[in-house]
């Protein structure tokens, strides 16, 4: 037990650990600080100087998020010298901003927006004298609007500390300082992985997804073509808190609904190729435990992960899954099965997935994802762009009522839906992997043991037949750099493994925690939305995988068996060494299947 | 040729400056390429990024290709007293650049720098490792000329 020390706080007495910053105890018992750059999830950094306050024997205010409290200490949060402060702070800031609330993408979630409001600041106290530069547009997935940005630091510290990517940083000093990419090649020829941690702590609209809203409206509006719609597992949990129900509200109903009256003409479900990844990555599993494989098997569904191990883990590229991920699996169905069962030319198709995730659309555009003969996936639109298409559609999405998904590519089994939390993936890998060897179900199909947002999760599972099979989770990239350095270690020293199984996903939190979420998405939300897709799995009537119907009959009548021939073809993949310098492909390193 | 350099020194972090400074001294540019950075990150396990924070931080770096020659104008008060604006003028029309830019023929960069510690014979401008001191317009033009002549 840390050692306590007696702070007041506005007069308000308390006592808390000496290791607290004074941000944080003022937090716990209800007094906000006005802050702009802290953030609970990250470290300080005290760059923007709005969170001051006045402490007593101190002559000059001090910054609340990076000071500690120590015993006897008198605080003042609010005094006309601080109002002040803030306010010129403030003034300051936006007089070096592109101030164009009304059409920027952060529009009445800016935290910048806000609080400018809240402290009643003149936004034009100060002449604007800002050199407008143009936009980084080089990405497929994030858009960084310099002219936006106001230097918090947050993106460098969530990009460099939380996921140890490395793409951005501070460039040159005092008035000239700025955030910049390496040599300002831009965030497509950086080691960036597209995971948007930097849009989902930006707190302005300087940092975000770089939009495909258009272009489906216009597939959707074409008559020509026909649109079918998939949604990743994390959305059905996402969507609510937009619309004024609670967060973490269960709507897959509501979603289908709004998706067919937005006009998309078939309305299916990410969920359906999660159960048929499982089985695809699941029979891969097996058979690796049973030939008494020494390296791991290492899931492939998260789009970050994946550029992250072809920059900084290629030696382990043989480990991972060959399964694409579902959103492409989905994408190459919708081309060739579904084509083929509805009669319909698959070039008048237009595939869209609906993702919680900014690199999906790195990945939609990867060359080899196309199989069919035509790219897997046409446009991913983000959790974000899809309530900006419900709210311009006009839908009152919390009273919409219910409505069914279009058959074929929809049913789901409870294992689908936890693949959008941590540990989801492996915990609907397990059920099915322990079916698959032994030939019977497990009885209890929780395991706890993998998931909620502990870093780094292990387990152990008693498989009839084969033994124990020990796996790993691990959410965020430092986190899966703790598995994958032990895994090197391991391979190097005793020639195998510690783990059979690993999940890894490169978002904190899993993809309820993706880049693509709704702003507020802090590690409580996460939280809260992963609980809603337990919830969801627990009332499901089918819980595992290989019990899906409709996944039993896309192999019946279309792929034969998992890992046949065809699925080979249509649903597995291959990966590239790319470069740390700037992310690009400098090599094959696996191969295709067959 | 980096590695070599890079190699003289341990693979310890703290060695980033000293390597920084001998790459860019043996450089006939002057400057810091994108690859000798590729090859100091891989050689000091330090991110591409980070080396480019330092890089950019210090303005005795330059990540840009630089001339033969690079003046250094004192931009500081005392030499601002004592007419340093009208040495920069007589630099831009004589070299025909602006500060930040090299010569055409490689010759030379124009760049401000922090105070010299010589007030005492202000306005006074370095070039390369030289400094020169009581500048007038007419001694800037026959410094200039002379490094010239040099060539």
């Amino acid at each position: 037990m840390a050692k306590t020390v007696n702070v007041f706080i506005d007069g308000h007495h308390l006592e808390v650990p000496e290791t607290m910053t004074i941000i944080e105890a003022a937090d716990k018992i209800g007094i906000y600080i006005p802050r702009l750059c802290y953030h609970p999830d990250l470290p300080p950094t005290g760059n923007c100087g709005v969170c001051v306050v006045e402490i007593a024997g101190n002559p000059t205010p001090k910054r609340a998020c990076c000071t500690p409290v120590a015993e006897g200490m008198k605080i003042v949060t609010n005094s006309k010298k601080l109002r002040s402060y803030r306010k010129t702070v403030v003034e300051m800031i936006l007089s070096n901003h592109d101030v164009t609330c009304p059409t920027c993408p952060a529009n009445n979630k800016c935290e910048l927006q806000s609080l400018a409001n809240n402290l009643g600041v003149d936004s034009e106290a100060l002449p604007n004298i800002l050199v407008k530069t143009p936009a980084d547009e080089s990405s497929l997935s994030i858009i960084r609007d310099t002219n936006k940005c106001i230097g918090c630091g947050r993106c460098i510290t969530v990009c460099n500390e939380v996921q140890t990517v490395y793409a951005l940083t501070f460039a040159e000093r005092g008035i000239d300082t700025h955030i910049d990419t390496a040599f300002s090649q831009g965030m497509a020829n950086s080691p960036c992985v597209n995971c948007g941690q930097c849009t989902v702590y930006c707190p302005t609209g300087a940092l975000h997804e770089r939009s495909e809203l258009d272009a489906v409206w216009e597939a959707i509006l074409d008559p020509e073509k026909h649109v079918i719609v998939q949604e990743a597992p994390s959305i059905r949990v996402s969507l609510g808190e937009e619309f004024g129900m609670p967060l973490g509200s269960v709507t897959p109903k509501k979603m289908y609904a709004a998706l067919r009256k937005i006009g998309f003409d078939s309305v299916m479900d990410t969920n359906f190729t999660a159960d048929l990844t499982i089985m695809e990555e699941g029979t891969e599993c097996v058979t690796k435990l049973k030939a008494g494989e020494k390296r791991p098997l290492i899931t492939s569904c998260s789009p970050g992960w994946i550029k992250f191990m072809e920059t900084y883990y290629p030696d382990l590229a043989d480990c991972v899954s060959t399964a694409k991920s579902p959103m492409s699996m989905f994408g190459v169905l919708s081309k060739t099965y579904y084509a083929q069962e509805k009669g319909i030319d698959p070039a008048k198709i237009v595939s869209v997935a609906i993702m919680p995730c900014t690199a999906k659309k790195f990945e939609a555009r990867r060359p080899e994802l196309s199989d069919s003969g035509f790219q897997d996936t046409d446009y991913v639109l983000t959790t974000r762009e899809f309530i900006r298409m419900i709210k311009e559609a006009g839908i009152d999405f919390a009273n919409i009522p219910d409505e069914e998904p279009d058959e074929g590519m929809s049913f789901y089994t409870g294992a689908g839906t936890i693949f959008g939390a941590t540990g989801g993936v492996m915990e609907a890998a397990i059920r099915s992997a322990y079916y698959l060897v032994t030939g019977t179900d497990l009885q209890n199909v929780d395991i706890t043991a993998v998931r909620g947002l502990e870093g780094v999760k292990e387990a152990s599972v008693d498989v009839p037949g084969f033994g124990k099979v020990n796996v790993a989770v691990a959410h965020g990239l430092s986190n899966a750099r703790k598995v994958l350095d032990r895994v090197r270690e391991g391979l190097a020293t005793k020639g195998e493994s510690p783990w059979h199984f690993i999940e890894i996903m490169a978002c904190p939190g899993g993809c309820v925690g993706g880049g693509g979420q709704p702003y507020g998405n802090d590690i409580a939300s996460r939280a809260r939305r992963g609980l809603a897709l337990y919830e969801e799995d627990r009332n499901l009537p089918v819980r595992m995988s290989h019990h899906n119907p409709e996944v039993l009959k896309v192999y019946e009548k279309f792929l034969g068996e998992p890992n046949s021939k065809l699925a080979l073809k249509l649903l597995h993949t291959h990966y590239f060494k790319r470069s740390v310098f700037n992310g690009q492909v400098t090599a094959e390193i696996t191969h295709k299947h067959g | 040729m980096i590695k070599e350099i890079c190699q003289k020194y341990a693979p310890r972090k703290d060695n980033l400056i000293q390597i920084l400074h001998e790459i860019q001294d043996q450089d006939p540019q002057h400057y810091i390429s994108p690859e000798a950075v590729d090859t100091v990150a891989e050689y000091l396990d330090i991110p591409v990024n980070h080396i480019y924070g330092v890089l950019t931080f210090y303005t005795m770096y330059s990540t840009k290709p630089r001339g033969k020659n690079i003046i250094r104008l004192c931009e500081s008060p005392p030499c601002y007293i004592k007419g340093s604006d009208n040495m920069l003028r007589k630099l831009k029309v004589l070299l025909g650049i602006n500060i930040g830019e090299t010569t055409k023929d490689g010759l030379f960069t124009l760049e401000f720098t922090s105070c010299l510690g010589v007030c005492g014979n202000a306005p006074v401008m370095m070039i390369n490792d030289d400094v020169y001191g009581d500048l007038t317009e007419e001694k800037v033009e026959e410094i200039i000329e002379r490094i010239r002549g040099r060539r």
